[in-house]
């Protein structure tokens, strides 16, 4: 085995208990951390299945998004919604034998970075040209736009210019998986990709990505509008001070 | 005071170029010693302020999901860059409600975030310093708490809660707001905003129980700390003498009166307002809340119902039964608490009020959302009620109605521009300015539909226009309460309420 291959092998492991001991971490702080009041954005669902269809369509649709700015809306929405695809069709290097609709996803999928790029040259440009938005850009904010890029990019690079060996990338994957570890194949574009999502993966739980998980944990997006017919409380603030009823 | 220019009013809207630093001098005057320590902070700046505020800022959000949540989620997306009226009308960057909330979103990182604290310059991470703690009292007075950003926002990021803990890490350290901090030691103490003792209170209501009397020839009341009558009248204090709060109030006497219920107003809680919430303070917030609970235990009351007033609904509606409550002593067949516009709607939908339209007819109306009901609670038993139920009210009391602009109003609708403790003489210059949006879609409706009056549920929103009104070219008088509309058409007399007046149920 290469230096190289035992590099990245030491590289994804890292990355991946990073990212998910990061997350765990972060997402039973969002569940276990008080809501000391009733703070639903009204107009708001009255009921739990209208708070799950209404952040159905804030995550499927982006749906305040969409009232918010069209441009950002569409830009942001194209990004999300074809890395789905994207990420989908990478399904198949990590599974043995490829699920049948991940096959039926992969010939379009492989499209999908395309739209992906679009998205976020889209989003970058707003950072430049709308002084408002260019004023609260930061570093971060544009490196993780190129980041981004950089992935995809190297990722249509990789598909559509250079080729790869994807039968020596799946044995390496699945490798990983059951402990079982290939060698990768020795092409610089791969690596480059390869890395760059190991980078996104350990910034994930550090960064703005956690808008992700954020989501569900919204008190203004998934709190029912009932405070009248229920009795509100939180760990912090059950009674009143000094008073017991 | 300073001078300043009153924008002018456009065409039609538009999302002005930033003018870095254009709204940095506005700041409200600090609480002196005593307003600060009567509602328990500290009375001037403490030596280690910013140890303390840090430690304060890690405190609160260890208590907040959504301090939390929305410290963490922000992706700059620039949604709400253009939404927040106080921007609209300065340009001030620092007024979108994204770089408002960086204020505090970057002293959190860097003292509690891995990224901020090694790497402060790449994901704009700040110190707590001086110059910091200037541009907090100084931005944090610009935020009216409205929710307007929280609407467009895609995870619903509230730069209000945010705003809130920042004046309430400030209170912590001894830097408070003058108007809000002496307002809350007067609702705690006297039992209303205006510091307005019991019998100066029963002065102004026998005063207007006569101006009606004199007036239409009926006897209605204006019952003060009446026990065992069936409803406590909450209502902000604006509405005993304020114009044009009090032709509200006496609105509302006319419909009880109409309606035969028993009702009472109380001199312990004769107030709505709670500007707890402005400051971020739960406990003076509990506080003011748990004073309406005494009165209705005193009163021995059924069913709570509160006035025209925007904050205070939401504080009422949403709050109040986590603050002080359960309400389980109140008559459970009524919602706790009922709004007057849900009291009056439904009497109207039940035929038990007489209303003559053509009593205002020499108006053309439009109405104005306020703020904290529209994104802050509801009305009535549908999501949205609180647009429906007040419109449903004008429309039965006037023939001539029109809506602003659709992206100015119901969840979309600007806040007046003195709204989350704001409506300081002090401030002049950010209201008149935070005004201008809701000026231009009124100057819209004025012009397009001959528009005359503007009907108001807020006392806040009431003060407010009847101010900045006359900035842009419009008579103060234009902003009316809706009660006033219902008091004007309210058909009394007549052998029903003839024997109605004379009910029992209401005497001393």
């Amino acid at each position: 085995m290469s230096l190289l291959t035992l590099i990245f092998i030491l590289l994804f492991y890292a990355a991946i208990a990073i990212m998910l001991v990061g997350l765990v971490y972060k997402i039973r702080l969002y569940a276990i951390t008080p809501t000391p009041l009733r703070i639903p954005t009204t107009p708001a669902p009255t009921t739990r299945s209208g708070v799950i269809a209404r952040l159905f369509f804030e995550i499927v649709l982006f749906n305040s998004l969409f009232k918010a700015n069209k441009w950002t809306w569409l830009f942001g929405w194209l990004f999300h919604a074809a890395m789905l695809f994207v990420l989908l069709r990478h399904l198949r290097y990590f599974t043995d034998p490829v699920w049948g609709w991940v096959s039926f996803v992969q010939p379009y999928g492989k499209y999908g970075a395309f739209i992906m790029l679009f998205g976020l040259c889209g989003l970058w440009a707003r950072r430049f040209l709308v002084d408002r938005v260019r004023y609260v850009s930061s570093p971060s904010d544009h490196l993780m736009l190129a980041l981004l890029i950089g992935i995809g990019s190297t990722g249509i690079g990789i598909k559509f210019v250079t080729g790869t060996d994807i039968v020596a990338i799946k044995a390496f994957f699945l490798g990983l998986i059951y402990f079982d570890w290939q060698p990768l194949p020795t092409d610089w574009l791969l690596g480059i990709h390869l890395v760059l999502v190991v980078l996104l993966m350990i910034i994930f739980p550090f960064s703005k990505l956690l808008h992700a998980p954020g989501l569900f944990f919204s008190p203004t997006r998934n709190q029912i509008d009932n405070p009248r017919e229920k009795r509100h409380s939180s760990n912090a603030s059950a009674t009143p001070a000094g008073r017991n009823w | 005071m300073i001078d300043f220019e009153t924008p002018v009013l456009k065409e039609y809207p538009i999302i002005p170029l930033i003018q870095p630093g254009a709204m940095a001098h506005s700041k409200p005057y600090v609480a002196r010693q005593d307003l600060q320590e009567k509602i328990g902070f500290p009375g001037e700046l403490i030596d280690d302020w910013q140890d303390i505020a840090i430690k304060k800022m890690g405190e609160l959000v260890s208590k907040s999901r959504a301090l939390l949540v929305f410290l963490d989620s922000c992706v700059k997306c620039g949604a709400c860059t253009d939404k927040c009226h106080y921007f609209l009308g300065t340009a001030d960057p620092v007024n979108m409600p994204v770089a408002r909330q960086d204020l505090f979103r970057d002293v959190y990182r860097r003292y509690y975030t891995f990224a901020g604290r090694n790497f402060p310059k790449l994901v704009g991470a700040r110190e707590f310093d001086r110059e910091m703690l200037d541009l907090w009292y100084s931005y944090f007075h610009q935020c009216s708490q409205c929710r307007r950003c929280s609407v467009y926002c895609p995870f619903g990021i509230d730069t209000a809660e945010i705003s809130m803990a920042a004046r309430e890490i400030l209170d912590t350290i001894g830097v408070g707001q003058k108007y809000c901090n002496e307002i809350i030691g007067k609702a705690q103490t006297i039992g209303n905003n205006l510091g307005l003792p019991k019998p100066a209170l029963k002065d102004t209501l026998e005063g207007l129980e006569e101006d009606i009397e004199d007036e239409t020839g009926v006897k209605v009341r204006l019952p003060l700390d009446q026990k065992n009558a069936d409803i406590l009248l909450v209502t902000p204090s604006a509405d005993f003498f304020a114009e044009p709060q009090v032709d509200g109030l006496i609105g509302y006497a006319k419909v009880f009166h109409a309606a035969d219920l028993s009702w009472t107003l109380s001199s312990h809680a004769s107030e709505a307002a709670n500007f707890g919430m402005f400051i971020g303070s739960y406990e003076n917030m509990q506080k003011i809340s748990m004073r309406i609970r005494d009165a209705a235990l005193e009163l021995g009351v059924k069913r709570i119902v509160f006035g025209e007033c925007g904050h205070a609904w939401r504080v009422a509606y949403s709050f109040m039964n986590t603050l002080a409550g359960p309400f389980d002593f109140l008559d459970q067949s009524y919602p706790v608490p009922q709004h007057i516009c849900e009291v009056t709607h439904d009497l109207i939908q039940r035929n038990a009020l007489t209303l003559d339209k053509s009593t205002n007819d020499d108006r053309v109306l439009t109405f104005h959302d306020s703020c904290n009901i529209s994104r802050g609670s509801r009305m009535g038993n549908i999501p949205g009620g609180q647009f429906v139920i007040p419109r449903e009210i004008i429309k039965a009391t006037c023939n001539h109605f029109y809506d602003m602009a659709d992206d100015t109003i119901k969840e979309a609708t600007f806040c007046c521009g003195g709204g989350g403790g704001l409506l300081a003489d002090d401030l002049i210059e950010l209201r008149v300015k935070g005004a201008l949006p809701r000026m231009e879609a009124l100057k819209q409706v004025v012009e397009n539909h001959s528009v005359t009056h503007m009907v108001a549920i807020c006392a806040i929103c009431k003060s407010q226009f009847s101010r900045v009104l006359p900035y842009y070219g419009l008579e103060m008088d234009q902003v009316i309460s809706l009660h006033q509309l219902v008091g004007n058409a309210i058909v009394l007399g007549g052998s029903k309420q003839n024997s109605l007046s004379a009910n029992s149920d209401v005497k001393t």
